[in-house]
């Protein structure tokens, strides 16, 4: 694309995605990061709900932190560790732990949610191996499914968490 | 406790593994837990560009002037297209084509589509919508669907979308107990996760391809290719992964503008709505003014109804129809009563147009109806459980529109096993500060805060009504013995696409069951995914075209092997005889042949209701009860919802596990809409379209669902005995914890959501002056066991 404005410049920077060096070219440094996660490097694992950080369905790590991919600038995330679904999911044919616990569960209807709820556990379950029922719904309640009720996601999320103590 | 009668196709579900009545696991949930399912949001052409609606600001306005050079002044601009580019019909809609595609020369709501671009990256689009200057003369908008009929008309075709009135028995006759109120609900959004997207792809042939979620694929199509100006196989609708519908779906959103930036850039385009423009751009729950009056005998036997109701239906038609005739024909309940006269009116406003969402017409009436319930056991003396059962249906009985319940009814099923389930334990002394009302730190004081129980049941129609000619088409394809299903259904979550490969499990004895793409190409339509029909409409047709495939298989098999037809099994994906001489895999049973075979399904025939509202209308009904706990602050106004006990009426479990989903995920949108949810209008204008300040259940609000039973009676006529499972769990759970609060609280709370000022107002008003002591009159009567 052509440069828009004179004040915005476009920017070239690198991401660190999943482990890896994932380079950005001639981005707008207005774009946030799930932009560039989705249409530039291809990840579109994280999704696009409300664009404010209401509904969690772009939940992203950074350097650890549980956060949403929408609301951060891609640009100042350049040199940060950034985890998405795609770095949570395991290669080939293989599901993580929580992921078949999901799909066992019946916690997976239209599945737009899905994602951001797999990374938001996920951080759950490593901070807090053996959460009780309200800190898990206190831990997902940044995450709206609009399908389920919760209810299968909350039987999903103690499946994995006793699969992890066996 | 479950209630299962024998289904009666019992033997067939039982041999086959992940077959019918199994929590078979969804086909498309691996890609789904992993983030590879592709979305309507996901999709991506090379050469893409991204296209932007431009939307009316003003609710009501006359169209000066539309100047578009500043859009072309934006570099990356590909295209500006407004009203005048429409090469066809210049309006569509699903019942009756009253809504532009671009607002030429009035606009009618806030957030009515002016004008479109496409550009080569979403930020160009956007900027490039906004340099278009539009000249409004801005008009006072005609806002309350009270006075809509006795106003200017805001369309050419009036202000009257659609009316039905029922009159049935003895206008004068009257019990000697008589009750009356008036209700409202609100407008509540169907709020789905994923945002209205899609992706156009010009064709060579001059066509289009386009990549859409939506609830209907060919009646897309037929509005879509009308607009065009083209031949219905030059415009391919093919479904995109669907993040959620729940009604909002059913009209048309961008798909006419995408396809005509297609074909007027030569290039894929996409759109993606923001959610901001999600609220703008899809239909709403219609909200809904209720004036009720019933009367009894001193036996709590219902002798008369009376209702007048009025919902806004907004700018546009839309289902507005359906909604109406639903809410009419609904209006008294699952309760017997001879003399019903009913008048329904859906309107039209300046107001964002009201279309269908889950539970359609049904859910507005039944907080009216159980409200009135409620109010006739206080003024009878009677428990509101047992008033219920005195005028529950029951098969043979007649609805308020003459038709005769003539399948399965199990009312005082559904009612005693709800009201049997055990009240959760504890209380709001001992409950967690995470689960008090408001949650953490919000409620001062424990000892202000008191639980209430409410009890309700509702009922609704499956499948389209009144004459509508509904079918399904399913296409079953066996080569190499391989089973792929194909039909033009659309799966949005609800897990269709599992009970399709379920049904071709069972009958064809195989594990594996592809499934074709769902697309207008090549396979009829399936109809709506609305009115929870598609399990039995769809599952139909799946079925049909499974047995005659079968069937095809076992006399080719019968024929060339000189064996009897009878002696033939399939099994584990083997025709086997039973005598044992014959054991082969499918691909040798076919001996090479494709087998394939085209189900059409229709249901039984139904008729459009009388001048009286009188007529066999509808093809089956499905009955719910759900009992809601709540607790609540008295001094904040803030209710949790401690608990939702249900028990359904589905006629069949073909799916336990996602049953369950269907039931916790429409009950949450019917506790969302008693105590929440809510779309804020200021002179028409949207107030709060976005997830910051539409709010929505979070799993902290969400309560524990008790699935009290299940109601196994296989339904007559339904092609696996199964009845559709996704509406009532939002029908009668909104009404259940309103009931509750009033409970709770004493107050009278005639309108949904209740809001903190609803409660809290009211019972500081109740206060002596100079007294400190603010809590409520204690309520009547305990609500239900």
């Amino acid at each position: 694309m052509e440069q828009l404005t004179d004040n915005e410049a476009l920017l070239s920077y690198t991401l660190h995605v999943n482990g890896h060096d994932r380079a950005v070219n001639d981005a707008l440094l207005s774009e946030n990061l799930l932009y560039v996660l989705r249409e530039r490097l291809g990840l579109r694992g994280s999704k696009n709900a409300c664009e404010q950080g209401e509904c969690g369905a772009c939940s992203v790590l950074i350097d650890g932190r549980l956060e949403c991919a929408c609301t951060v600038l891609a640009a100042g995330a350049a040199g940060r560790e950034i985890v998405t679904v795609e770095g949570l999911t395991p290669a080939g044919d293989e599901l993580s732990g929580l992921q078949e616990a999901f799909l066992a569960e019946g916690a997976v209807q239209c599945g737009f949610c899905t994602p951001g709820l797999i990374v938001s556990v996920h951080d759950l379950l490593e901070r807090t191996p053996d959460p009780t029922e309200l800190e898990i719904r206190e831990a997902i309640s940044g995450n709206l499914c609009r399908c389920t009720g919760y209810g299968r996601i909350l039987a999903a999320v103690k499946v994995a968490q006793d699969a992890r103590h066996p | 406790m479950t209630t299962l009668d024998t289904p009666t196709q019992a033997a067939t579900i039982a041999v086959t593994p992940d077959g019918l009545g199994r929590s078979a696991r969804r086909p498309d949930g691996r890609p789904k837990v992993k983030g590879q399912f592709a979305f309507s949001s996901d999709l991506e052409a090379e050469g893409m560009l991204w296209g932007q609606l431009l939307r009316s600001p003003h609710p009501s306005a006359t169209i000066r002037s539309i100047d578009v050079s500043g859009a072309w002044r934006v570099p990356g601009v590909l295209a500006v297209l407004t009203a005048a580019d429409v090469p066809g019909r210049k309006t569509y809609g699903l019942d009756y084509p009253d809504q532009p595609v671009f607002a030429s020369d009035v606009v009618r709501y806030a957030g009515e589509p002016v004008a479109a671009v496409a550009a080569d990256h979403p930020v160009t689009a956007r900027l490039a919508a906004e340099a278009i200057v539009v000249e409004y003369e801005v008009h006072e908008p005609l806002t309350d669907s009270v006075l809509a009929l006795g106003a200017e008309p805001v369309h050419p075709l009036g202000n009257t979308l659609y009316r039905q009135t029922i009159r049935r028995g003895d206008p004068a006759a009257r019990g000697a107990v008589s009750v009356e109120g008036t209700y409202e609900t609100g407008m509540q959004d169907q709020a789905f996760m994923g945002p209205e997207s899609g992706l156009a792809v010009p064709a060579a042939d001059g066509g289009v391809d386009l990549y859409v979620a939506t609830q209907w694929l060919h009646v897309d199509q037929d509005q879509i290719a009308a607009c065009l100006d083209l031949p219905l196989d030059m415009v391919r609708v093919h479904l995109a992964g669907v993040g959620g519908a729940f009604g909002a779906r059913e009209d048309l959103s961008m798909q006419v503008q995408l396809c005509l930036l297609a074909l007027r850039t030569g290039r894929p385009v996409k759109i993606v709505y923001s959610r901001e423009e999600s609220f703008h751009g899809h239909v709403h729950r219609h909200p809904a003014h209720m004036w009720y009056r019933h009367t009894a005998d001193a036996d709590g036997r219902l002798v008369s109804v009376e209702a007048r109701i009025i919902f806004d239906g907004g700018a546009y038609l839309s289902s507005s129809t359906a909604v109406t005739l639903n809410a009419a024909c609904f209006a008294n309940g699952p309760y017997n009563v001879q003399n019903a006269f009913v008048d329904c009116t859906a309107v039209r406003t300046n107001n964002p147009p009201c279309g269908a969402m889950r539970g359609f017409g049904a859910v507005q009436v039944c907080f009216a109806h159980e409200a009135q319930m409620d109010k006739l056991a206080v003024a009878l003396s009677i428990d509101p459980i047992e008033l219920r059962l005195r005028n529950a249906y029951a098969p043979g009985d007649q609805l308020i529109i003459g038709q005769v319940l003539s399948g399965t009814a199990p009312v005082a099923e559904v009612i005693r096993a709800c009201a049997a389930a055990p009240l959760p334990p504890g209380g709001p002394d001992t409950a967690a500060e995470l689960a008090l009302p408001g949650g953490a730190g919000r409620t001062a004081d424990r000892a202000r805060v008191r639980r209430g129980v409410g009890f309700a049941v509702g009922f609704k129609n499956l499948m389209f009504s009144a004459g509508f000619d509904d079918y399904s088409t399913a296409r079953c394809r066996l080569e190499d013995g391989r089973v792929t299903i194909t039909t033009a259904a659309v799966e949005v979550g609800q897990g269709l696409v599992t009970v399709m490969q379920q049904i071709a499990r069972d009958v064809l004895g195989v594990d594996d069951v592809a499934l074709g793409e769902a697309s207008t190409m090549g396979i009829g339509s399936a109809g709506s995914t609305s009115a929870s029909r598609q399990s039995w409409m769809t599952g139909g047709a799946v079925d049909t075209a499974c047995r005659a495939v079968r069937e095809r298989l076992l006399s080719s098999v019968a024929q060339r092997f000189e064996v009897q037809r009878a002696g033939l099994e399939l099994s584990s994906g083997r025709v086997l005889s039973v005598d044992g001489s014959l054991d082969l895999s499918l691909a040798e049973a076919a001996g090479g042949a494709v087998l394939e075979e085209t189900a059409v399904f229709r249901h039984p025939g139904t008729v459009a209701l009388d001048e009286n509202g009188q007529g066999d209308a509808h093809v089956s009904f499905a009955f719910a009860a759900h009992r809601a706990v709540v607790d609540v602050d008295l001094d904040l106004g803030l209710v949790k919802v401690v608990e939702v006990a249900t028990a359904q009426d589905v006629g069949r479990v073909l799916n336990p596990v996602q049953l369950i989903g269907q039931l916790e995920g429409g009950i949450s949108q019917g506790v969302g809409f008693a105590v929440m949810e809510e779309i804020v209008l200021d002179d028409g204008k949207l107030r709060n379209p976005s997830f910051t300040d539409y709010i929505i259940p979070t799993a902290l609000d969400m309560p524990p669902v008790t699935i009290q039973a299940l109601i196994e009676q296989p339904e007559p006529g339904s092609p696996l005995g199964a009845k559709g499972a996704g509406e009532p769990p939002s029908i009668s759970s909104t009404a259940a914890v309103v009931a509750a609060i009033r409970n709770a609280t004493g107050l009278e709370l005639p309108r949904a959501p209740v809001r903190p000022q609803d409660i809290a107002l009211l019972l500081a008003e109740q206060r002596p002056a100079g007294s400190t002591d603010i809590s409520p009159a204690p309520p009547a009567k305990e609500a239900s066991p």
